[in-house]
């Protein structure tokens, strides 16, 4: 696979179906029918000086109505730039998704839509929050203002109306007084309290996709819960889909329906919560697994996976995986696909374990 | 941060008697506005309230036929005047009514970055001093009309009123064509201060927008701003000045303006940097992802947070301005005879600068001390501005 030139691939994908054959099976079932967000064969690569860095490498998946999808991986896999490509945060040049890739919000394609579209749909029907609410908020106005932003923008609110609503939303990502807390600035909040309000600025149009990257690294672990808990709780109330770019798997055993499990650019093992974690078919998210530590086997050394994430300059052929794999055998450096189990829901992208099932 | 600071009132609030202590810097600030805050300690914004009042009150009084003729003229300069006069004295007047009448705990909620920088400003005495000059030269220079003991370009008597040394009458001296030094000052100060302000006022505006959006857009658009910034630097600004006071009428506006329009390059560079770091910082990546347009992130969102140092570089820039436009005028380039300005006054004082030493020496003086306030301000607005200086 590594060997097709960028062109062919993208020929390669435009030929495709929309339901092609690397979109594992069954994953469209489900509520409400069509997904409301499909993303399909996406390759977002960064053209350095130094050569292309294939960051996003031919991703595929899909977000439901309502359902909460976690993308899993170690630093550097390429999960951010997953996110940030489906809202078009992505810094261009030098960064590119290539064509033939294709995210479709709602049925309607977002690759190649005009900027003008594109901004009337983020923060209004898709919305983000970040990882470091230390400085994901304006040091120059009070929150108040900040979260009434939005609402005044793209839906037009007068000023009284969207201070009103700033303080509801405050309210309801539990802030305590939110009357004398809208007028406050950014740095006479805490580091929970900010994450608070970003929340509330991401929410305050009411998207039906809120996509976290990382929303509770940058916090201490108690207030991680809190805020985990308070996504969980707004999701419930707005049946409002949600897209969690995470590292961590505890947090995705909390809140998440489905995982996708990300490793050098691509997904190598789609599934929900609990077959992902309960039967783990892919090497590295058994390595995953092994490496959380547990307080069932106290004192024992952490497992690691050996190794480290191939050059993303230069992607072995066939599985990347490979080198560090502890089940490496010779059919191995074949390009394969992520390829649908007879379980439902389940895709994986390993010889060994399609061959098994 | 400065919270924490507990005043000395927070005591007498606490206990009773308060409304007898209350009800008495209540009456003098009716009769003083100020004073009740000098005495509790906030000297520098009670002694500059105190000073407007005292001061302001005093023209009117002792220039009452003036005052009186200003209500009824129609000339912009006269009305300017009386508003200022009225406003200040209001201003004053009510600021510390209201003042003794609050409660002093430090603002809680909604304390903004500003709130803080002012904070650590006001402990910088220095630069408190120079910032009530400035205020003081500026409130003098727009009510000169109803001040100034004469006309700037009056000849008192070419025969009698010649070179007189320093006197009642006269309290800075006359000059050669027998003006008087002191309406002159005062006049003079009105050009100098307004093409300082006016001037930095338009180079900060055009800075500020070609600086952000150059950072802010990179790429192609950044490079073509970016020469045309280096060019405007290389252009001679002294050979741009004698083209056009060879070829128009070197006019205030004019000159305002060729000066403005040549000292933008510093501001453009130092926003340019600045909204380079800023826009990687998240919030700029929230906003793209909440929607925003380029237009919304640069005016609303980069802006703002560019300006601490372009405020000071401002500040610093009027002296500088004031110091290149009495250049000029020294030269002969800048502001035209009989116009007075504190660079002409230099000039016309240099011949008989042993004779007559009032003629260069007030304009001199008024030009260190003018320029000496700015860089004062703009040191402590530095300081104040800069988190990381503050305690």
């Amino acid at each position: 696979m590594s060997g097709r030139a960028p062109a062919g691939a993208g020929a390669d994908a435009d030929a495709r179906e929309p339901r092609g054959p690397t979109r594992p099976q069954g994953a469209a079932e489900g509520r409400g029918g069509a997904p409301l967000l499909s993303v399909t064969d996406l390759r977002t690569w960064f053209f350095t000086d130094r050569g292309v860095v294939r960051a996003v490498d031919g991703v595929s998946f899909e977000v439901r109505h309502g359902e909460t999808l976690g993308i899993v991986g170690e630093s550097g896999c390429g999960k951010t730039v997953t996110s940030l490509s489906v809202v078009g945060l992505l810094p261009r040049p030098p960064a590119r998704i290539v064509k033939g890739s294709s995210i479709r919000f709602r049925g309607e394609e977002l690759v190649g839509a005009d900027e003008a579209r594109l901004r009337s749909l983020r923060g209004n029907r898709v919305a983000m929050i970040f990882q470091e609410p230390m400085s994901a908020l304006n040091p120059v106005y009070p929150v108040g203002d900040q979260i009434a932003e939005p609402l005044r923008l793209h839906r037009a609110m007068g000023r009284a109306r969207a201070r009103a609503e700033a303080v509801r939303l405050m309210g309801e990502v539990g802030i305590p007084d939110p009357e004398r807390r809208v007028r406050d600035y950014p740095h006479q909040l805490s580091g929970g309290m900010r994450q608070r309000v970003m929340i509330a600025m991401a929410l305050s149009c009411k998207p039906s996709l809120l996509i976290a990257d990382e929303p509770t690294t940058a916090l201490d672990v108690t207030i991680q819960a809190q805020i985990l808990e308070l996504l969980a709780e707004l999701r419930a109330r707005r049946g409002m889909a949600v897209l969690l770019i995470t590292h961590d798997l505890g947090v995705v055993a909390e809140v998440c329906d489905r995982v996708a499990v990300m490793y050098a650019g691509q997904l190598v093992e789609t599934g929900t919560v609990r077959q992902i974690f309960t039967h783990p078919r892919h090497p590295y998210t058994k390595g995953l697994l092994a490496s959380l530590p547990s307080v069932d086997r106290p004192g024992g050394r952490l497992t690691a996976i050996p190794g480290t994430v191939p050059n993303p300059r230069r992607w072995p052929a066939g599985c990347r995986f490979r080198e560090r794999c502890a089940w490496a055998m010779s059919g191995c450096e074949e390009p394969q696909e992520l390829t649908a189990l007879a379980e439902a829901g389940r895709a994986v992208r390993c010889w060994r374990a399609t061959g098994q099932s | 941060m400065a919270d924490g600071d507990v005043t000395a009132d927070d005591a007498l609030t606490a206990e009773g008697g308060v409304t007898v202590v209350r009800r008495r810097a209540r009456a003098l600030s009716a009769l003083l506005p100020g004073l009740p805050q000098i005495i509790r300690g906030r000297w520098g914004a009670g002694s500059a309230a105190l000073l407007t009042w005292v001061g302001m009150l005093w023209i009117l009084l002792s220039r009452d036929e003036r005052v009186g003729a200003a209500v009824t003229s129609d000339a912009w300069d006269d009305r300017l005047a009386l508003a200022t006069l009225l406003t200040g004295m209001l201003t004053a007047w009510l600021w510390s009514w209201r003042e003794v009448g609050r409660a002093h705990a430090p603002k809680e909620i909604g304390v903004s970055q500003l709130d803080l920088a002012a904070r650590a400003f006001s402990k910088n005495r220095t630069a408190v001093a120079g910032l009530i000059v400035i205020v003081g030269l500026y409130a003098l220079a727009l009510v000169t009309p109803l001040v100034a003991p004469h006309d700037p370009n009056e000849q008192l008597g070419l025969l009698t009123h010649r070179y007189l040394g320093l006197s009642a009458a006269h309290p800075l001296g006359t000059d050669q064509f027998a003006r008087d030094v002191l309406s002159r000052l005062l006049y003079g100060a009105r050009i100098s201060l307004a093409i300082g302000f006016v001037a930095v006022g338009i180079s900060v505006t055009i800075g500020t927008l070609i600086g952000a959006v150059a950072g802010y857009l990179g790429g192609v658009v950044d490079s073509v701003l970016m020469r045309f910034v280096d060019m405007v630097i290389a252009f001679p600004r002294l050979v741009l000045l004698i083209t056009i006071i060879a070829l128009f009428e070197p006019t205030i506006f004019l000159i305002t303006a060729v000066l403005g329009l040549t000292l933008w390059p510093g501001t453009a560079r130092i926003v340019r940097g600045e909204v380079l770091s800023l826009r990687e910082r998240e919030f700029v990546q929230a906003a793209v992802a909440l929607g925003y347009s380029k237009r919304r992130i640069i005016l609303k969102h980069l802006i703002p947070n560019a300006l601490a140092p372009v405020i000071v570089a401002a500040t610093l820039g009027i002296g500088h301005t004031i110091v290149l436009e009495a250049g000029l005028s020294f030269l002969g380039l800048g502001v035209q005879p009989p116009t007075p300005s504190w660079g002409t006054m230099v000039d016309d004082g240099r011949a008989n600068l042993l004779d007559a030493w009032w003629l260069a020496t007030f304009p001199g003086l008024a030009i260190v001390f003018t320029v000496l306030s700015f860089n004062l301000v703009g040191d402590g607005l530095r300081d104040a501005l800069d988190p990381r200086m503050r305690t």
